[in-house]
């Protein structure tokens, strides 16, 4: 550009001038394309593949064949605003991939109009394994998982039927769900499904953890690693169970009733021997994912290790694991507790994280 | 290549065999009999009186007054018996129907059934709970969860429908945070053992009328259903202590007082 300025000397008459301006602007038009050009070439889609240290995915893919068009325009939906009422909050607002799909540093995420609402935002990670979904588990088919944020007043606080009239009026979406699904039609299903394509292909398995596990490139834990390693399989695996590090379960790890009284999977069964129980979160990719627990009342990782050694409280459910002689706790020495870290730390999968197809824009 | 052929031959007679009678098996319906339109009305009333939506004023068992803004409830899995017994059961596909106070139309729950008489009607009051397990394709319509939390009959929290909504204003009804006198029941509950709210109502046609089904005309079950037994029956109702009543355990009981309310008042054939 500097080149064709300097050449624009005033010697030239108007219509060399305007001759050099056209140069120009195709010249510029061009390097813009070039610049497209000289980008690598995206990676063919893939589709879903099961990671060869994970168990089979039950996820039904039967009903819902993954396929690139509707993997694409479950990312488009995933990031649009337009599911909330004011088309201000999208699905990514509060589950952001570089916090691992959560709300990061939000103990409970701030919806439409900054209302807060009453849990930690989730991590969207391997859910392709997932029998349930919410800290309390109310649903079960990952189809249906979407409607709950998008029907609840303090997260999207719209309908679908709304959303789907939004929708049709974007001149982008007919042809997208055409391309997707055969037809411009635009219904529950279709966008539930699209949306569970995304979600689904989440999949988080590119950790230290499982190249170990996975013999990849002779990769091997430090002394520390393979310490904590040992004393997680004592004291933690029954319920972060491997190699999803959750075993689905809900169960009440003592960390007692919040502020809130949140009842927890209670809500969902109205059976007292639920009350104060809640899913059992992974630990894959808490380096992205702090705060932790249903309300984010933990804000390190230490105080979580600093909970089951010396604070767990002996509550009416509390979990036969987290007893040792009728005593509430874990028996967690100072040593433990940083090799318990060390380990930890071999779950962070920054390739999940960064990882360019799950980005909103590709 | 005659190996081949020798094989490919056998393997495509049986192929179009194979075929052939999943055609078959395919195209003859369930009974054998030709198909006639059934419809079954839903008259909601409230005691002696015709329900009138907003304006009407009544009483329940308690003596508290109170008015109707939104009766809605799923209608499913209908089937009908013959007084020899034998019983036809409608295709549950399409065997689905919210009955809405506010829209006349949908008072009608119209099915096909085979020509004959019938003495016997069951049907499903609520959402079976196989069909809560089912895939997205398998729940259009009225099943479709898109309604939201107003009018919608859908608890996207829990993943259950809601099988009978009730709501309106009542003065015995503390003031909520509308600022309105309301009370609002959203019975549902299909899952655990111990909370499910699926009712099944079985009605003696003789009495009132057994339906002739056949072609060319459409038999009508005309049922009452009085929405004031929801107050009152195994356990009465207040509304002063209930204003509120959703996944909670007390539906079981208000399930159990509703699920008496159809009468059986006479068919047109």
């Amino acid at each position: 550009m500097q080149r064709c300025s300097a050449m624009t000397t005033p010697k030239t008459n108007p219509m060399q001038r305007r001759y050099w301006l056209i140069l120009c602007c195709g010249a510029a038009i061009v390097m813009a394309c070039s610049k497209k050009w000289a980008e690598p070439p995206k990676k063919a889609f893939e589709g879903f593949s099961r990671p060869a240290n994970f168990p089979e995915a039950t996820y039904r893919f039967a009903n819902n064949a993954i396929t690139e068009a509707k993997f694409e325009l479950g990312r488009k939906l995933f990031y649009d605003p337009r599911f909330s009422r004011n088309n201000t909050i999208s699905c990514g607002s509060c589950h952001i991939q570089s916090a691992g799909f959560t709300h990061h540093g939000h103990d409970v995420s701030h919806g439409i109009e900054d209302r807060l609402g009453t849990r930690n935002s989730q991590a969207i990670m391997n859910i392709a394994w997932g029998k349930s979904f919410f800290w309390d588990g109310g649903v079960t088919n990952l189809d249906l998982q979407p409607i709950v944020p998008i029907n609840n007043p303090v997260e999207m606080d719209e309908t679908i039927e709304n959303v789907i009239k939004k929708l049709r009026e974007q001149p982008q979406y007919p042809g997208l769900f055409k391309k997707a699904f055969g037809s411009e039609e635009i219904d529950t299903e279709r966008i539930m499904k699209a949306l569970s394509q995304f979600m689904v292909m989440l999949v988080s398995a590119n950790s230290k953890y499982d190249k170990v596990m996975r013999n990849e490139n002779n990769e091997q834990f430090t002394e520390a690693e393979a310490r904590g390693y040992a004393l997680f399989k004592t004291n933690c695996a029954s319920c972060h169970k491997e190699p999803l590090f959750t075993d689905e379960s809900y169960r009440d790890n003592g960390i007692g009733a919040g502020p809130n009284n949140d009842p927890g999977r209670f809500g969902v069964t109205q059976n007292e021997a639920d009350r104060l129980k809640f899913k059992v979160p992974s630990l894959r990719n808490t380096l992205y994912t702090a705060p932790y627990m249903h309300d984010g009342r933990f804000l390190t990782l230490d105080a979580i290790l600093e909970h089951y050694a010396e604070n767990v409280r002996n509550t009416p459910n509390l979990d036969p694991a987290l007893k040792q002689d009728g005593q509430p706790g874990l028996p967690l020495t100072a040593e433990n507790r940083a090799d318990l870290l060390a380990f930890l730390k071999t779950l962070n999968d920054q390739q999940f994280v960064t990882d360019p197809r799950f980005a909103e824009t590709y | 290549m005659k190996y081949f052929s020798n094989m490919i031959l056998p393997a495509i007679a049986s192929l179009l065999i194979l075929a052939a009678c999943s055609k078959e098996k395919e195209t003859t319906p369930a009974g054998s009999n030709t198909l006639a339109p059934l419809s079954v009305e839903f008259d909601n009333i409230v005691g002696g009186q015709n329900l009138q939506l907003n304006t009407g004023v009544y009483k329940n068992a308690k003596g508290e007054t109170f008015s109707v803004s939104i009766l809605q409830y799923f209608i499913s899995n209908i089937s009908v018996k013959k007084a020899d017994g034998t019983e036809y059961v409608v295709p549950q596909d399409s065997s689905y129907f919210l009955i809405r106070e506010s829209d006349p139309a949908t008072r009608f729950a119209r099915v096909k059934v085979p020509e004959g008489e019938y003495t016997s009607l069951t049907f499903t009051l609520g959402v079976d709970s196989l069909r809560h397990t089912m895939d997205l394709s398998k729940r259009k319509g009225v099943l479709d969860p898109a309604g939201g939390m107003e009018d919608g009959m859908y608890w996207g929290w829990t993943m259950g429908y809601i099988f009978l909504k009730l709501e309106g204003i009542s003065s015995a009804a503390p003031v909520d945070g509308t600022g309105q006198h309301k009370y609002r029941y959203h019975i549902g509950g299909y899952g655990s053992p111990n909370f499910n709210n699926i009712k099944t109502v079985t009605i003696d046609l003789r009495a009132g009328g057994v339906a002739k089904v056949r072609q060319g005309r459409e038999a009508n079950i005309h049922l009452m259903a009085d929405i004031s037994k929801a107050f009152t029956g195994t356990h009465d109702f207040s509304i002063a202590e209930w204003p509120m009543i959703m996944l909670n355990d007390i539906s079981i009981k208000m399930a159990n007082n509703y699920a008496t309310m159809f009468r059986h008042d006479h068919t047109e054939n």
